[in-house]
């Protein structure tokens, strides 16, 4: 055997650390993260290392095994899904002109933002349906597994400076007003306004363990699904397949398909382009 | 640093997938390159060019022209085909894992989203000693520490010669970083990938 077939042949002992890694906080701590996107977990993972000043993964095991404070650190650096408001605004535009016609029918519309990290996105949306004049009639269930982002979600605080780019998106949206009209700024901070949160209701649930917790008219995932493996993906669809009612509407990321989903078939496309499907019966 | 061609570079171990760097006037660069790629070219290739929002639909289109193999904006978890071309969606990292890709809205790596270093760094990962590294013309460093990745991992780089790049400062940065295994003008790349892909189908 020469020695190029030998490390062909070897397993990746940074992979064998991850699993361990995995593993261990499975068992301790009840998140798992085992079935998450491995090369894109490798990456957050490898970002940690580096905060912490470690260089091993196995090292890293050891801090957040024996150190809560450290594995909430950890858990902020491998689950926050970093986005914008209004991030793709050709799909808000599509929701505003596809999807509101379709609401308005509605009595009474329950929306879940699946794994909605620190909120922009639920805002967004919370804007859209108060100039859509549907907010009232809407309840919003925002989840996220990480506690400590829910938390920030809460707040409704953002950085001032990103409220240019935020600003741009809306209008591209399709938004009529001035978007500062939905904060208020005090120092280096956008505050929204407490009437956009009204009906909405964050909470903890992750998508990995948890179940269905209500039959919903509209299912939001955008760009979280990418985060998982196949069958990770798959118990998500399912979940999303059991959590919505007849005609009820999913939207996942641009990038994002039905192509792992077990209920592909019982699914049709609303807006193609943006990924908004609607289920079938 | 000039041409290391004429020895064979690594003919121990085929290709099985090709990362492709690009930034400033990497479009044209690219479909230069792609366009002498033979028509049974059968290596997966995945590309990063970065680019603007504005031009996102247009750069497929704008770089499908006169490309023979076809070209996808790639989407989640789609897999590595024999003959097809992969280019990063806008404002999206593109990562490889054996056999299939993927896609992460985490921050711009230097200032980039999609990040050559990000694609290069897990392809490298993912295909070790069996991945072919190509660096092109840019404005900028990134794909630098990528290659650096790929060196590291046993596969090979390969690096368009700076003198003839519209915007030297990317392929100069990689040469700085690592040693590669050639520096050369787009139409010797190209035929070094045909001659990757005739070793590959032996």
């Amino acid at each position: 055997m020469d020695i190029n077939s030998a490390r062909t042949a070897r397993p990746d002992l940074e992979d064998i650390e991850l699993e361990l890694l995995l593993e261990g906080l499975y068992r301790y701590y009840g998140c798992d993260f085992r079935n998450y996107a491995r090369a894109s977990l490798k990456r957050r993972i490898r970002k940690v290392l580096e905060t912490e000043g470690l260089t091993q993964i196995s090292a890293l095991q050891n801090l957040v095994l024996h150190d809560a404070a450290a594995f909430k650190r950890m858990l902020l650096g491998i689950t926050v899904n970093v986005t914008s408001m209004f991030r793709d605004p050709s799909f808000f535009l599509a929701f505003r002109q596809q999807v509101v016609p379709l609401l308005s029918t509605y009595p009474y519309i329950r929306l879940w933002h699946a794994g909605c990290s620190e909120g922009q996105e639920v805002y967004a949306m919370a804007i859209l349906l108060q100039e859509a004049g549907l907010y009232n009639r809407c309840r919003i269930y925002a989840t996220d597994s990480n506690e400590r982002v829910l938390q920030r979600a809460q707040t409704g605080i953002y950085p001032l400076g990103l409220m240019q780019q935020y600003t741009q998106f809306y209008l591209q949206s399709g938004g009529q007003r001035s978007f500062s009209e939905y904060y208020t700024a005090a120092y280096d901070s956008a505050i929204f306004r407490s009437s956009l949160r009204e009906n909405i209701l964050f909470s903890q649930h992750d998508l990995a363990i948890d179940g269905s917790f209500n039959e919903f008219n509209i299912i939001l995932c955008r760009n979280v699904l990418i985060y998982f493996d196949a069958v990770l993906q798959r118990r998500v669809h399912k979940l999303f397949h059991e959590s919505l009612c007849r005609f009820g509407i999913l939207a996942l990321g641009r990038q994002e398909s039905l192509r792992l989903s077990p209920y592909e078939s019982e699914y049709e496309a609303l807006v193609k382009s943006e990924k908004i499907f609607r289920r079938l019966d | 640093m000039s041409s290391l061609v004429s020895s064979p570079i690594g003919a121990a171990t085929a290709p099985a997938l090709i990362v492709i760097g690009a930034s400033l006037g990497g479009l044209r660069a690219l479909r230069e390159l792609l366009q002498q790629l033979q028509p049974e070219f059968s290596i997966p290739i995945a590309i990063v060019q970065h680019r603007y929002w504005d031009i996102q639909h247009r750069l497929m289109e704008s770089m499908q022209q006169g490309v023979r193999l076809p070209l996808r904006e790639v989407e989640d978890k789609d897999e590595l085909q024999p003959g097809k071309i992969y280019l990063a969606p806008a404002d999206y990292h593109l990562l490889v894992e054996p056999g299939s890709f993927l896609l992460s809205t985490d921050p711009p790596v230097s200032y980039a989203r999609p990040s050559i270093d990000v694609l290069f760094e897990s392809a490298a990962d993912a295909y070790g000693q069996r991945l072919v590294g190509v660096i092109l013309t840019g404005a900028n460093h990134d794909g630098a520490a990528g290659a650096a990745a790929i060196k590291a991992k046993g596969g090979r780089v390969l690096v368009q010669e700076p003198a003839t790049a519209e915007s030297d400062v990317m392929p100069a940065a990689a040469i700085a970083q690592t040693c590669v295994d050639a520096v050369l003008p787009l139409s010797e790349l190209a035929t070094q990938l045909n001659k990757f892909c005739a070793a590959s189908s032996l």
